[in-house]
């Protein structure tokens, strides 16, 4: 560890549908080391697929716009390089396994042609070492280099989340934008894929960002937490911190919903109410309308982010008065 | 590699449509059709232009096992002639039309927006032209011949592909294997050549094979109103038209061309409908 890898800094995405805008990110920054790996947390439609989307820059070009920000990857904002550049490091330095592996192989090309297209891609080298490269790739995401001529639909779930993130790793990537690589998997699959993502890790010293919404997950794998609600990130900081001290009512919330194997209750603890709808965020605090520690000053105006210890920053008042 | 996956993607296809038998028959006549006009030279026993005014609208006989025409043609030949003209006005036109169909279908599904509108109001303005209209047009103004009535068809057919096409393509885009396809860094050309078309172009089959049958259908119409192949050059269509002066005696010289379009375009027909069968996974098994 030791540098930043990945910064970003104030990212706003919005989407525009014919009649209403989508304000999927606003003003989110936080930063990967070399090496480190992020979790990124929150409910289904927080923005966390659009941010990594954005750092990639393969976001749907006639609904999606950037508002501001800058994503520094290496020391170069991605958003200000040409098309011909982002090229380079696309796929190359920095790749994204999909969530639903069901559906992230294209069904009538072999698994092998996939894994070997990422590598040609970016490596002038002919048909047959690719090919090998390809095999390679296989045998260590643990699939019989033999398989490499086999269609998508002739491999099980956990398999082709193995393809997929074969084909995420094929160019040694030195950052990895893991959406939600477990979610589609049963349990058992998912500690193996995850295993696997850790020893690749330790080997290739790839940076991570995984994008999930199982705290589980993160405990497991994640050296820091990143916890986004309605495309804001509320709290931020290791995930030791986070874990033991949550100081955002949202993440406690979070927390207190996961049912607890040594307590007896019988009913989960939701948090009340719905996430805000992203065309018509609140003006104040997103969280305010559910949080039960909401003020008055929590709707007027919107919180900044404090940084409540070095490294945690949370995005609330409360803290703030805590503090004083 | 590629050899594999063609043999077993068309080994699945033919699988599951020999289980049905009216397909694998049309198919087989198909086949049949294609073979006897190659080989027309040899299977025919006379030439389709020898003539013989002393033997003219003959009845069936030994010599000429389906009579001879107003001119002492023999018809046997002249149908199996014809099969070649009609054969490629069927194939060559949908072959056109499907090339340029697929263009504009990928083109316009995958970019969406403004270059989809245009593209579907060109083809709206397209369309309310009554495609037949449009190829007696075509036919008038390039003038009469087998090129030209190919040529009038193919650009007939055009908005009927370029929209299944298109839609396909729409389902297709949105696939998170062409996400997959960006993140790895492959081009907009690449994406919807490699990935996008391949996984679209399944309607296309079926559409592309009934195609072939209502265009031999719309060649003999065209050849009928003398708009497509020249006498004395047969065709099906050309030959219902000359025998339409002797209709009423001698019946039969239409009936035998009209039964050979209504063959083909049958087997067309029914083998796109086993094909749609046999592409469709939510019937397999």
């Amino acid at each position: 560890m030791g540098e930043n890898l990945l910064e970003i800094k104030n990212l706003s995405v919005e989407y525009h549908t014919d009649d209403a805008v989508v304000y999927a990110v606003n003003n989110i920054s936080f930063e990967v080391k070399k090496g480190e790996s992020i979790g990124l947390v929150g409910e289904t439609g927080a923005g966390k697929t659009t941010i990594a989307k954005s750092v990639l820059g393969i976001l749907p070009q006639l609904q999606a716009k950037i508002k501001s920000g800058e994503i520094y990857f290496e020391g170069n904002d991605l958003l200000k390089l040409s098309e011909k550049e982002m090229q380079k490091i696309r796929g190359n330095k920095i790749a994204m396994i999909f969530q639903d592996p069901m559906t992230a192989l294209n069904p009538i090309e072999t698994v092998g042609f996939q894994i070997a297209e990422a590598i040609k891609r970016h490596n002038k080298i002919k048909r047959q070492e690719a090919r090998e490269r390809a095999e390679d790739m296989l045998e260590m995401v643990g699939i019989p280099g033999e398989r490499y001529r086999d269609y998508p639909h002739e491999f099980s779930g956990g398999m082709k989340q193995r393809v997929v993130i074969a084909m995420a790793l094929a160019c040694n990537p030195e950052l990895l934008l893991a959406d939600e690589p477990t979610t589609a998997l049963d349990v058992t699959i998912q500690a193996q894929v995850l295993d696997m993502m850790r020893n690749l890790r330790q080997k290739l010293n790839t940076s991570v960002v995984l994008i999930t919404h199982d705290f589980g997950v993160v405990a497991d794998f994640c050296d820091s937490v990143a916890v986004t609600y309605a495309g804001e990130i509320v709290e931020r900081g290791s995930v030791d911190r986070i874990f033991n001290n949550p100081k955002h009512p949202y993440t406690q919330g979070l927390f207190e919903s996961i049912p607890r194997l040594d307590s007896n209750e019988n009913r989960l603890k939701p948090i009340k109410g719905l996430m805000p709808d992203p065309t018509h965020l609140p003006e104040g605090c997103r969280f305010a309308e559910r949080c039960p520690y909401a003020t008055e000053e929590c709707t007027a105006a919107p919180p900044e982010a404090y940084e409540i210890e070095p490294g945690h920053f949370v995005k609330c008042f409360k803290v703030k008065e805590g503090e004083k | 590699m590629k050899k594999k996956r063609k043999q077993s993607r068309l080994r699945e296809i033919w699988h599951q449509l020999k289980k049905n038998k009216m397909a694998v028959v049309s198919l087989v006549v198909l086949i049949v059709l294609v073979l006897i006009a190659i080989f027309a030279p040899l299977l025919a026993p006379y030439s389709y232009s020898e003539q013989n005014v002393l033997n003219a609208n003959a009845s069936p006989s030994a010599e000429h096992l389906l009579g001879t025409d107003d001119l002492g043609r023999d018809i046997l030949s002249r149908l199996i002639y014809g099969t070649r003209q009609s054969l490629q006005m069927g194939i060559f036109s949908v072959a056109i039309g499907a090339v340029i169909g697929i263009i504009v279908g990928s083109i316009s599904g995958y970019f969406g927006s403004w270059v989809d509108n245009l593209c579907m109001r060109l083809l709206d303005i397209y369309q309310a032209i009554p495609m037949f209209l449009l190829c007696v047009a075509l036919a008038a103004i390039l003038g009469p011949s087998l090129r030209n009535a190919i040529i009038a068809l193919g650009l007939g057919v055009v908005p009927g592909f370029a929209r299944i096409m298109r839609a396909s393509v729409m389902t297709v885009r949105e696939k998170e294997y062409i996400e997959a396809a960006k993140s790895i860094n492959c081009g907009t050309g690449r994406i919807i050549i490699k990935h996008i078309i391949p996984n679209a172009i399944g309607p296309m089959i079926v559409q592309i094979t009934m195609g072939v049958g209502s265009c031999i259908l719309s060649g003999a119409a065209l050849s009928f109103i003398g708009l497509g192949v020249q006498p004395p050059i047969p065709e099906w269509g050309t030959m219902i038209s000359e025998a339409r002066s002797v209709m009423r005696q001698y019946p039969t010289q239409a009936l035998y061309p009209g039964i050979c379009v209504m063959i083909s375009v049958l087997a067309c027909n029914l083998l796109g409908d086993g094909l749609r069968d046999a592409l469709d996974p939510r019937l397999k098994n």
